[in-house]
């Protein structure tokens, strides 16, 4: 069982209420599925199809196509060394050779214990702060294997966890509309102007 | 050129024409037509593989890349994807255009096994085709190819190579855009991009079928054609489905005179070239070893292989025997919906002409009255184009399932709403304008209601109406429905009926007269007759009453009590094994003919294959029946029939073997036909029967087509009852648990189903399917049925 559970299922219908189609929700839920249980299952995606109106097949199409919808289970920390150009100038190889090392797995693995999973990653869009690597996509500049052994421990003892959410998390924030400037759910055909379109852009 | 036109006054310009020209020669397309279209228009033939005429194009594969000249110099073009614009000039030949063509082939095939000696599709392989006419002849692909397990079962008949796939995108845009079962899809796109289906949810679309005909490649086999026949050893016939009525139009494929494939033709007034599963591949039930292969004689209590000239006279001494004892009105003719037009008319005209009784009918008492077809008809394509459609019938998903997609995809354009009255979710349900619950009995004020509803009235009249009529639930009698569309039609002038009844050939039967003459009985009423020992000869042409009339009961005793049976049947049915004579007819593909669909469409059908054993067409065995009894119905070949039908049957004077080629030809509705009777509709209290019955058909039953074509016979489902969720709750039961069943009549005992799609307060059958016989609660005498359901 690893469908929605029942305040997230609240959620999800939260969610498609802001768009006029209801499956233009499906990737919104697919992360919320992921927040819930790091990982997207099948379950989860029969679920989702049944809250946006499409068939299973067409949601697994559309989560197989994002790397970072995983369908696989992995670590709570999720760590993605930069390989590109400017990284590895600046010594990502060997950081990655490092962390393959301490980590005890090779890239693509997840640790024994579950807590990590190591990831090789194309450009993080950081090159100033090379070498970089990313825990759950949050940023780690300037990496170095002492700062990164530093950066395990703390995850390890649970001191980073005011600042790195568990995997899938995408932001601890939700965003809020409000009722009157959602689109809300229309039939194709007759589609539903949202408030924040009629009045010009004013509200 | 153009100055000398704009003087000459005569000269209309077509607003919708556009000039362009294709390798230098002037061409005439239409405003918004596809280049890859006017070019085939033009006689040149852009290869393609994703372009598919009935979809959406997508402009997958690049196979149909051009260079076109808009005025700003030639560019490479999709000519899929681009419409025609004025002065275009289109190249199909140029050095680019070959260069790309070559280019893309090449890359096709860098990951395609080129395994052709071995698949199916080898001999009449787009891709095998066009690599020979458009391709490099060589590749510079020396690496490892893709691999995947080869091949695996998307469904029960399609079989999946993904390995062959070339991504183009037709049976998964087929199986969302056309079928509304988006089942397959494409699966981790990108590199590793392939098409699955969802784990353990199988492609089991209705439709599935058509996937594989449209695949460009041969990744999509069928089960039942797989490794049978290299295609250059195949001989074809165009014809038509008879498995329901719409009328399919088909080519029947054949080797060493066996049956081996059906492939859907592209009919534009009928089916747009889409067959369904049962349609393609119920053809396996002709060549099935169970099939009755000479007449049976019974000699005491068994059955046993005569000679037509011993069966013949065995039947007419029936028939003489029962003409003495009980006189014309004690013999009965009941079926030929199963054959075509002419077995029809032959036996009509035995039973009435030769025999001289009234008591003849096509139908099972699971359609509306014949009269239905007196009334203003309505072709398929004006109902996928009426402004409304008003649906008062069956599931056409379930009962005529090309119907239902024609009907879909005009509720999907959005040029069609459809205004469903229904006793359950249907597979329409979710395309319909407004869907219309109502309990079985109510048909009426639930019409009356709509009727008065300010919006749906405006709908009515916003354009041409069409009303798509019949039997909903075999548990009812007709009545309620009759007068539901009587109260359409009087409100909506000007509306059409396309009658949907579901029979293969029964218009054409009910058309070329077998029905009731004045005085005559229905089935029915043949029944009821033989249960009170008044008919002395029942004759069944192709009729199984005991699985196929609703009041399974009436069925048993109108059986037994008929003093003698004649059975014309290709299978023993359970009702053909009662019989004193079983004539071994001859089956679908195996005679030759015409068959009229419901909207009166006249086609042909083609003998592809030597009839099994010694079994003759319906018509011949009618023939020869009328002869040992003394007349002669002048029948040497099935033309006489034909030309007989067109100079005696009403409305038929245009068929004839020129005008059934092809599309074929309306034949208009024959003015003979008794008008519906006017019944009123009388529904009881419930008393302790609280649920009211809902029986009607899926597409895959236990009727013989399906039980005998072994890739179909597994896909029925378990006689079951199915209730709302919320009433299995109040019945105190469980899903999959047993309940007790009970009419007034007995208790049959059936599993649950929870089944949201069931309205409250009633419960639906699904009819003639393996398990126990929802027929046993029917009494086809009650205006509704009513059951009472308790846990066991």
């Amino acid at each position: 069982m690893s469908r929605l559970n029942e305040a997230n299922t609240l959620l999800a219908k939260e969610i498609i209420g802001r768009y006029p189609k209801a499956r233009s929700a499906t990737i919104p839920l697919l992360h919320l599925s992921q927040q819930q249980n790091g990982h997207i299952t099948n379950d989860a995606i029969a679920h989702i199809a049944e809250l946006v109106g499409a068939t299973s097949a067409e949601v697994l199409g559309t989560c197989t196509f994002y790397e970072m919808f995983k369908m696989e289970p992995v670590g709570k920390y999720l760590v993605n060394i930069c390989g590109t150009m400017s990284c590895q100038l600046l010594g990502a190889d060997e950081l990655m050779h490092h962390a393959e090392h301490s980590l005890g797995v090779k890239a693509g693995g997840t640790t024994a214990d579950g807590m990590f999973t190591l990831e090789h990653a194309e450009c993080q869009a950081a090159c100033t702060e090379a070498p970089n690597m990313q825990v759950n996509y949050r940023h780690c500049h300037r990496m170095t294997t002492e700062k990164f052994d530093q950066l395990i421990d703390d995850l390890r003892a649970g001191r980073l966890d005011g600042d790195i959410p568990q995997h899938g998390t995408l932001a601890r924030v939700r965003q809020v509309i409000p009722a009157e400037k959602a689109a809300g759910v229309a039939l194709p055909d007759v589609p539903v102007e949202p408030a924040w379109m009629a009045d010009g852009g004013k509200s | 050129m153009s100055d000398t036109a704009e003087t000459t006054e005569e000269v209309v310009v077509d607003p919708n024409a556009v000039n362009i020209t294709i390798n230098g020669v002037p061409h005439v397309a239409r405003k918004g037509q596809l280049v890859i279209d006017a070019a085939a228009d033009a006689g040149e033939y852009i290869p393609r593989f994703c372009y598919h005429e009935r979809m959406t194009p997508v402009g997958k594969c690049r196979m149909c890349l051009v260079e076109c000249d808009s005025g700003r110099g030639p560019a490479v073009t999709v000519s899929c994807m681009v419409p025609v614009a004025p002065d275009m000039k289109v190249d199909t030949e140029s050095p680019t255009t070959k260069r790309m063509q070559e280019g893309i082939l090449e890359l096709l095939l860098a990951n395609h096994p080129l395994d052709c000696p071995v698949c199916d599709k080898g001999g009449e392989c787009p891709l095998q085709d066009q690599a020979f006419s458009h391709g490099p002849g060589e590749s510079r692909y020396v690496e490892e190819k893709r691999h995947y397990e080869k091949p695996i079962a998307i469904s029960d008949l399609v079989f999946l190579d993904r390995e062959r796939c070339i991504l183009c995108d037709r049976c998964t845009r087929f199986a969302d855009e056309v079928a509304g079962d988006a089942l397959i899809h494409f699966n981790s796109r990108g590199n590793n991009t392939h098409i699955t289906t969802f784990p353990d949810e199988p492609f089991a679309s209705y439709f599935s079928g058509n996937t594989v005909q449209i695949c460009p490649v041969g990744a999509l086999t069928a089960k039942p054609y797989r490794f049978k026949a290299r295609p250059w050893d195949l001989a074809q016939q165009e014809s038509t489905c008879t498995t329901c009525s719409v009328g399919c139009r088909t080519v029947v494929q054949t080797s060493r005179d066996e049956l081996l494939r059906v492939m859907g033709v592209d009919s534009d007034p009928v089916n747009h070239g889409w067959l369904c599963d049962r349609g393609r591949f119920d053809f396996e039930s002709v060549k099935s070893e169970h099939r009755v292969q000479q007449p049976l004689v019974r000699v005491g209590a068994d059955l046993q292989p005569a000679t037509w000239n011993s069966a013949i006279a065995a039947a007419a001494a029936l028939i003489t025997e029962a003409l003495a004892a009980g006189g014309a009105g004690s013999v009965a003719v009941l079926g030929g919906a199963r054959g075509t037009n002419e077995d029809a008319f032959a036996w009509a005209r035995l039973g009435h002409e030769v025999i001289g009784t009234p008591n003849v009918y096509a139908q099972m008492g699971d359609g509306l009255p014949a009269g239905l077809l007196a009334l203003p008809r309505a072709t398929i394509d004006q109902m996928a184009s009426a402004a409304t459609v008003v649906l008062l019938g069956p599931d056409l998903k379930e009962e005529l399932p090309v119907l239902y997609l024609r009907l879909r995809a005009a509720a999907e354009k959005g040029r069609t709403r459809v205004i469903e009255f229904a006793p359950r979710h249907t597979g329409l349900t979710s395309y319909a304008w407004k869907h219309i619950g109502y309990e079985p009995g109510t048909q009426v004020q639930a019409m009356k209601s709509a009727l008065a509803d300010e919006a749906v009235a405006a709908q009515l009249a916003a354009g041409p109406v069409v009303v798509v009529a019949g039997r909903a639930n075999l548990a009812e009698s007709s009545a309620a429905t009759v007068a539901a569309v009587r109260e359409v039609l009087a409100a909506v002038p000007g509306a059409t009926v396309l009658p949907a009844f579901r029979r293969g050939n029964v218009v054409g039967a009910l058309q070329v007269g077998m029905r009731p003459r004045p005085g005559g009985l229905d089935t029915r009423g043949t029944l009821q007759a033989a249960a009170a020992g008044k008919i002395e000869c029942l004759v069944l042409v192709g009729a199984d009453p005991l699985s196929d009339f609703p009041d399974t009961d009436l069925a048993r005793r109108g059986l037994a009590g008929a003093t003698r049976i004649i059975a014309v049947d290709t299978f023993v049915t359970e009702s053909a094994a009662r019989a004193n004579v079983v004539l071994a007819a001859s089956a679908y593909a195996e005679k030759s003919g015409t068959h009229t669909n419901l909207e009166g469409r006249v086609t042909s059908l083609a003998a592809a294959v030597t009839p099994a054993g010694n079994c003759r067409a319906d018509w011949m065995i009618a023939a020869d029946l009328a002869l040992e009894l003394g007349t002669d119905l002048g029948y040497g070949s099935v033309a006489d029939v034909t030309s007989d039908i067109a100079a005696k049957v009403a409305g038929h004077a245009g068929v004839t073997p020129d005008a059934v080629a092809g599309d074929g030809v309306l034949a208009e509705v024959n003015p003979q036909l008794d008008p519906m009777n006017q019944v009123e509709v009388q529904v009881g209290e419930r008393n302790a029967y609280e649920y009211r019955l809902v029986v009607s058909r899926v597409l895959y039953d236990q009727a013989v087509g399906t039980a005998m074509s072994p890739s179909l016979a597994h896909l029925t489902r378990a006689s079951a009852v199915h209730l709302h969720p919320l009433d299995i709750e109040r019945v105190g039961t469980t899903d999959g648990a047993r309940v007790k069943v009970s009419s007034t009549r007995t208790s049959v005992v059936f599993g649950v189903v929870a089944d949201p799609s069931v309205l409250r307060g009633t419960a639906w059958v699904p009819f003639n399917q393996p398990g126990p016989e929802v027929g046993e609660l029917i009494d086809c005498f009650a205006a509704v049925n009513d059951v009472r359901i308790e846990t066991i």
